[in-house]
């Protein structure tokens, strides 16, 4: 386990990456954090329809892998995944509404959590199943090659998720037409309540790239700035149009799986030690050490953040539910 | 107009539309350099290149994710099942994916499946099926099963420029058996409208695919004692025309419906549940359904002609129709 307050294991600031950039960082995983305790809020008091499923222990991969995308490259989020949404650009107001199945949702109530797309973002929408988002992703790849965009695109899944036909169906599609596309796994230790070692026996996911004769990269998924490097990485190199990257991001899941799980199942120990490295403070504590920000800088992030938060909920919980009429439409595209 | 095959008026619909749209690609098993396991994309590699007409791994949630990707990027792919049977392999992708995506965040998913269906070809179990119930259930999925060249040509057009993800039974029996004239590269037909085959007032028959022209061949025989049976080939199976299902109906009071696929939980039950519902007091028997076995698609051929509807069996039916 690595010592966050130990110097020689600071996180590597990237060369190109500057203090305005570290600051963004800081401020959408802090945003994360805090859309998701206020989501955590509203869902006890009963005002969310549905589940919630956090991506505590998550924010670093999300952040730092949308991060390194442009604008024109395509993102599918999956449901840990907040952050990502969060940096392609998704408005806090439309994802509360999306939250609290708002009839001005970016799905008009018909649809929950993270499940929306949008063409002028680049974003594709996920689907509950997990791993069919993987040869969804590939085909919109496929589409940037074809024409010539330059555009990458990617994609997440998650330990449990790796186990799925699609994962292996879209990775070695992507491989054999050298697809600009890349696949995070964020091996959070658990799929709901099934642990690493039924899920698979083979040491690193990683290693599963060897199989599709594309590079698979294992990095910290509680260092934003590891995951951020190895995904530019991936990024110039689907650019340059030599295929995709598997990156398989280390964390541990630090919540349930929802908010109606409360993971007994995992070991005290366990999360207790994965808490040292707890990705938002891990990156705040770096920053303040190396006097990016200073104690007053944070304070003043987390009150515009309550203040952003605040304007979406209350906007959100303003907003009318769709008519149920709206059920009936849309089914086809005219 | 020269006489073209089933499977060529289906090349001349994709070529066209590839001709005329350069977001239109295909992809699917060993259609490029080999031109396909039916030989409908021969040629086509080498006219509009590897990227137009990819060949791709054996895989087919990746040829359908991969074909919905694209249609979501302002692509129109068209994806080839090499059987419809295979279909299941990717049946997620589109029943979860494809079907809801327009529903949830309102972007189209313009997509086309080519679905190489049905029997009459001693497939055996899983080169037989007919695929289109399981879709027919689907919200957000159109289905299409053309009959005749005509058809074949211009269906393919109009699902090639639907902007939705449609399902395109074309029917192996009829490949190089179905001959005809087949309209220009405008003549698109639109999905929902049904065809009457053949007029008259004594029953209706409701069919689509191969067993049109083994209804027609029964409605002939009927005739030779006097009673002329109206065939309509529905084409569309989703939307399917309603209308003109009830229209007939009302002028014949009698109501047979044959498929391939098997009886139960095939599309004939819709089709006689709105029947029942919109037209009951119009009925002057009870509906008659002529379909498949249920049971898997057996493989020896004295088992197959059991198993399938004929002409023999769909006369016996129509004749107890009209008797009752």
């Amino acid at each position: 386990m690595t010592d966050i307050h130990r110097p020689e294991e600071l996180i590597q600031i990237p060369h190109g990456l500057g203090p305005e950039d570290l600051k963004k960082l800081h401020y959408f995983l802090k945003l994360t954090q805090g859309f998701e305790d206020r989501l955590i809020s509203l869902y006890k008091q009963g005002k969310i329809v549905g589940g919630v499923y956090t991506s505590r222990g998550n924010e670093a991969v999300a952040v730092g892998t949308a991060f390194a995308l442009e604008a024109r490259d395509v993102l599918c989020p999956m449901h840990r995944d907040l952050g990502a949404a969060l940096v392609k650009g998704d408005p806090l107001r439309e994802l509360m509404c999306q939250f609290l199945a708002r009839g001005n949702s970016p799905t008009r109530g018909k649809d929950s959590n993270l499940h929306h797309g949008n063409r002028e973002r680049n974003t594709l929408g996920m689907i509950s199943h997990l791993g069919t988002m993987i040869p969804v992703t590939v085909g919109a790849a496929l589409a940037e090659k074809m024409s010539g965009s330059g555009a990458v695109a990617l994609t997440y899944i998650g330990d449990g998720g790796s186990s799925i036909g699609d994962f292996h169906e879209g990775l070695n599609f992507a491989a054999v037409q050298r697809l600009p596309f890349i696949l995070v796994i964020e091996n959070n230790q658990y799929a709901f309540s099934t642990p690493n070692h039924m899920q698979f026996v083979c040491e690193r996911l990683a290693d599963r790239a060897l199989g599709y004769g594309i590079p698979g990269v294992q990095v910290d998924g509680t260092d934003v700035l590891a995951v951020y490097q190895a995904t530019k990485k991936a990024v110039e190199r689907g650019r340059r149009g030599e295929g995709p990257t598997l990156i398989e991001t280390i964390t541990m899941r630090l919540r349930g799986h929802s908010e109606a799980d409360n993971f007994s199942y995992v070991p005290k120990e366990l999360i207790e030690a994965w808490q040292a490295k707890e990705p938002v403070s891990r990156f705040e504590n770096a920053l303040l050490q190396r006097g990016v920000l200073k104690e007053a800088d944070v304070q003043a992030i987390e009150e515009r953040i309550a203040a952003e938060l605040e304007d979406a909920a209350q906007f959100a919980l303003d907003s009318p539910m769709a008519d149920p009429e709206e059920a009936a439409r849309g089914v086809f595209a005219p | 107009m020269s006489q073209v095959t089933y499977l060529e008026a289906i090349r001349e619909g994709l070529s066209e539309e590839m001709e005329r749209d350069p977001s239109v690609f295909l992809l699917g098993e060993d259609i490029g350099a080999y031109g396909g396991a039916f030989k409908v994309t021969a040629g086509f590699q080498e006219r509009f290149g590897q990227q137009r007409v990819l060949d791709t791994p054996l895989a087919e949630s990746a040829i359908l994710g991969v074909a919905a990707g694209a249609a979501l990027r302002g692509y129109r792919p068209v994806a080839e099942m090499q059987f419809s049977d295979f279909i299941t392999s990717g049946f997620n992708q589109l029943v979860n994916f494809a079907a809801k995506t327009h529903y949830r965040y309102g972007e189209p998913v313009p997509m086309v499946v080519r679905c190489p269906t049905g029997g009459y070809i001693h497939g055996g179990p899983f080169h037989s099926q007919s695929t289109e119930a399981w879709f027919f259930h689907t919200p957000g999925l159109k289905l299409v099963a053309p009959s005749t060249p005509a058809d074949a040509k211009g269906l393919m057009k109009a699902a090639i420029r639907d902007n939705n993800p449609v399902l395109y039974f074309e029917h192996k029996f009829l490949y190089r058996r179905a001959k005809g004239e087949v309209g220009g590269a405008e003549d698109v037909i639109e999905i929902g409208k049904s065809h009457t085959v053949r007029r008259g007032d004594a029953a209706t028959i409701v069919t689509y695919g191969a067993t049109v022209s083994l209804s027609v061949e029964a409605a002939e025989v009927v005739a030779r004692d006097g009673s002329e049976v109206e065939v309509i080939d529905l084409r569309s199976l989703q939307p399917f025309d309603r209308e003109a299902i009830l229209e007939s109906v009302q002028r014949t009071g009698r109501l047979l419906i044959v498929h391939e696929d098997t009886l139960t939980g095939g599309i004939g039950g819709e089709i006689a549940a709105v029947v029942s519902d919109q037209a009951f007091e119009y009925l002057d028997a009870p509906i008659r359904r002529v379909a498949s076995l249920d049971t898997p698609v057996p493989f020896a051929p004295p088992m197959e002609e059991y198993f399938f509807p004929s002409a023999p069996k769909i006369e016996a039916a129509l004749r107890e129709l009209l008797a009752y």
